[in-house]
């Protein structure tokens, strides 16, 4: 790798020729405005809000795409860049719905931000606006055109990363939008509902339709109780909506927050998720022994579900049957906890905090109930979580720390690890090892299946016979695994999916992050961290020896994979293909 | 108005279609690079790219819908309506609008109840607005098929368009 020498706003440095501009000002500490760049989705110079001077060019050229050269003189901070910055921006912000006190995005809208940064007070032109309808059609996402700014990061996101490509820009010019084919509602396209989108939207042009009056009506209503789970992901985050510092685990003061609310039980998602290892590792040995289809695919996350459903319908009888861990929950509350306590299934609201907005549809899902009754009746995310704790004026990072409430809050470090990529795997692997062989395990940690790598492999020793694992994360990802697969290049045992790039960390309901976080932070790394180290510090560590598993099997469920777990706890896909 | 695209009266332009898109495929060209010819084809063949000549192209090159419907509305050769029998293009340049052609556009969307893109029911007429086609001295000017109406004025208009109905 050759190295130039070049020259930004006085301070020169030497930097690999394959630099951008932008890049090299930030390893600088000079701050170019971004607004349509997002480090490795979108680069695009679309909003030419990075736009510099350099020395012998005419034109002003946006940074996120100009490569260094060796004796290249950039300036970021001129009369002339300051003035075309504002400009531009007051153009866009021309065409765009500024009610921003109502937004939902206020105070977190990179558009807001940078408005203020660039100094802007007025804006001259006043033309013709976008007034199109809000498409509400979707359980998960609003679709707001009126609030677009056509930076093209869900477009790519979608298509790139996701392969799920149901996102385009339409029609040219000023009617330009983006959106669907032919201009159908977002419920009316494939779309898998991942919420990437929305993760990466600048604005409030795509966002989770929100159900937070719903849970406010249920907690005020006393015939009703309300129960709430938390998925392991939104523990490590949710901390992030109250300016702590990213992947801080915050799961004393999320319980403490959640009963302060109101909620009758607080329950942990994460003894759901030992229950789902219980079934998942069943499922698998059974499979393995008795030639069931191979490889079993995990069904955790319902965003890879929809894709499966609607892109791969041939890998469904892969699909291991397990619901996902919030929807065994659901149905779990709604029947040994309803015997337990005497109280009418019917009464119950059960109420689930996931990273996740694809868990909005498929709580809906027909299938996903018993005796005619929702396994879960209402998903908010973790960004809806915090508002919600905001508007009750509750001192979050102030709160002490309190315990989910009993039997169903008793969770393992297994449980907890579900929230990062490699997670349900390793989870999976500490309990079938250990069914298998009868041995204890002597180091529980699979290190092989960790990490933010796109596609990882493991060969595992059980017993006498060798496992191939495959652990995938992001659905672009998983596309590409499993046209290997039909190609028969590739063999497996057992994989995960997971329909975000990370795991649940980093999905489409987790609070958002700043493209310049992106570009500095591994945040998926950072959000997973929190979750390796609470799984290190429990003493129970694997999803078998979880004393209230135990407990659950015995007084109720009989034996994993028994016939009263189908009847709860298992489900069947729907082929949503042509 | 919706325009009923029959798959069964298209049968052999389709299996055209097809082949086209083999053609395509076997020049080991990328998937971005064989759509443009192949939309061109299409638009040539059907007269319009409609949602389901568009869903065989993206199910045979293996491109989201989402995208070649990008295309299809971002390029103005493309439509996804058919063409009537005789396309109306009213000039929207500099010259021919300030010289009153927004009106003119108004009283053939009002005559013929078609708007600006859009095919009449009977399917004899379709609406374009063009950019400017050099001919300013003659401003506001209007074609209909090859013909062409300068220094037109509004009350002109239905008599012109009348000519056409009645052929």
């Amino acid at each position: 790798m050759n190295k130039v020498t070049i020259t930004i706003d006085n301070q020169q440095i030497q930097v690999s020729e394959n630099s951008t501009v932008l890049e090299v000002a930030r390893e600088l500490g000079i701050d170019i405005p971004t607004l349509c760049y997002l480090k490795d989705i979108n680069e695009v110079a679309a909003c030419r809000m990075c736009i510099v001077e350099v020395e012998g060019m005419g034109t002003l050229p946006t940074a996120c795409v100009l490569n260094v050269w060796d004796g290249m003189v950039v300036k970021t901070n001129t009369k002339k860049v300051r003035e075309a910055r504002k400009g531009t921006l007051e153009l866009l912000l021309s065409n765009h719905d500024r009610e921003c006190l109502t937004c939902m995005r206020n105070g977190n809208c990179e558009l807001q931000t940078l408005s203020d940064e660039l100094g802007i007070s007025d804006i001259g032109f006043e033309g013709e606006k976008t007034n199109k309808p809000i498409d509400m059609s979707s359980p998960s996402i609003v679709r707001d055109v009126n609030k677009c700014i056509l930076c093209g990061r869900c477009v790519n996101v979608c298509n790139d990363i996701q392969a799920v490509g149901v996102l385009s820009f339409r029609n040219r010019g000023f009617e330009t939008t983006v959106g669907t084919a032919f201009e159908k509602d977002i419920i009316d396209v494939p779309c898998i509902k991942c919420g990437q989108c929305i993760a990466v939207c600048p604005v409030a042009a795509l966002r989770e339709k929100t159900d937070i009056d719903y849970v406010w009506d249920a907690l005020e209503d006393e015939t009703k109780h309300v129960v709430v789970q938390t998925a392991p992901a939104v523990r490590v985050a949710l901390g992030e909506e109250f300016d702590l510092e990213m992947g801080t685990s915050v799961t004393g003061r999320m319980v403490t927050s959640l009963r302060r609310l109101g909620f009758d039980k607080v329950f942990d998602t994460d003894f759901a998720a030992d229950l789902t290892i219980m079934e998942e590792g069943y499922e698998l040995l059974s499979r393995l022994e008795n030639g069931g289809t191979l490889p079993m695919i995990t069904s955790c996350s319902p965003g890879w579900i929809k894709f499966c459903e609607h892109y791969y319908p041939d890998f469904l009888d892969n699909l291991s049957t397990c619901k996902s861990p919030h929807q065994m929950m659901g149905a779990v509350v709604k029947s040994y906890y309803a015997q337990k306590n005497n109280i009418d299934p019917k009464d119950i609201v059960m109420v689930s905090i996931m990273p996740c907005i694809a868990k909005k549809f498929e709580a809906g899902r027909e299938e996903l109930s018993v005796n005619n009754l929702q396994d879960v009746d209402c998903v908010l995310t973790t960004r809806e979580l915090a508002k919600m704790i905001k508007e009750s004026r509750i001192d979050f990072v102030n709160l002490p720390d309190e315990d989910f409430d009993e039997v169903l809050g008793e969770s393992t470090g297994a449980g907890v690890i579900f929230g990062a990529t490699g997670g349900v795997m390793e989870a999976a692997l500490r309990t079938v090892a250990e069914v298998v062989t009868g041995d204890k395990l002597e180091k529980i940690e699979f290190d092989q299946v960790r990490g933010t790598q796109g596609i990882k492999e493991a060969a595992i020793e059980l017993g006498d016979k060798t496992v191939k694992v495959a652990v995938v994360h992001g659905t672009g990802n998983a596309k590409k695994l499993l046209e290997m697969i039909k190609a028969g290049e590739k063999e497996y045992h057992f994989i995960e999916i997971m329909g975000c790039q990370g795991g649940c960390v980093t999905g489409g309901g987790q609070p958002h992050i700043s493209a310049k976080d992106r570009m500095t932070k591994n945040v998926m790394a950072e959000r997973a961290k929190g979750l390796y180290s609470e799984d290190t510090a429990k003493t129970i560590r694997k999803s078998h020896e979880n004393p209230m598993i135990k407990k659950i099997y015995e007084e109720f469920l009989g034996k994993p994979n028994g016939h009263k777990s189908h009847e709860l706890l298992h489900t069947h896909y729907i082929n949503r293909g042509e | 108005m919706d325009f009923k695209f029959d798959l069964d009266e298209n049968k052999e332009k389709i299996d055209k279609l097809m082949e086209i898109i083999e053609e395509v495929k076997s020049k080991n060209i990328s998937k971005k690079a064989s759509l443009m010819p192949v939309l061109h084809d299409a638009q040539k063949m059907f007269g319009y790219l409609p949602i389901e000549v568009q869903s065989i192209i993206s199910e045979q090159l293996n491109v989201p819908l989402a995208e070649i419907y990008g295309v299809a509305t971002f390029y103005s050769q493309f439509s996804l309506v058919p063409k009537g029998e005789y396309e109306i293009g009213v000039c929207l340049g500099t010259a021919c609008y300030v010289k009153g052609a927004q009106a003119i556009i108004d009283k053939i969307t009002a005559d013929l109840e078609v708007k600006v893109g859009g095919t009449s029911s009977d399917s004899k007429f379709s609406l374009i607005a063009t950019r400017c086609i050099g001919a300013c001295g003659l401003a506001p000017i209007m074609t209909i098929n090859e013909d062409v109406y300068g220094k037109l004025k509004l009350e002109e208009i239905s008599d012109i368009l009348k000519k056409y109905k009645d052929k």
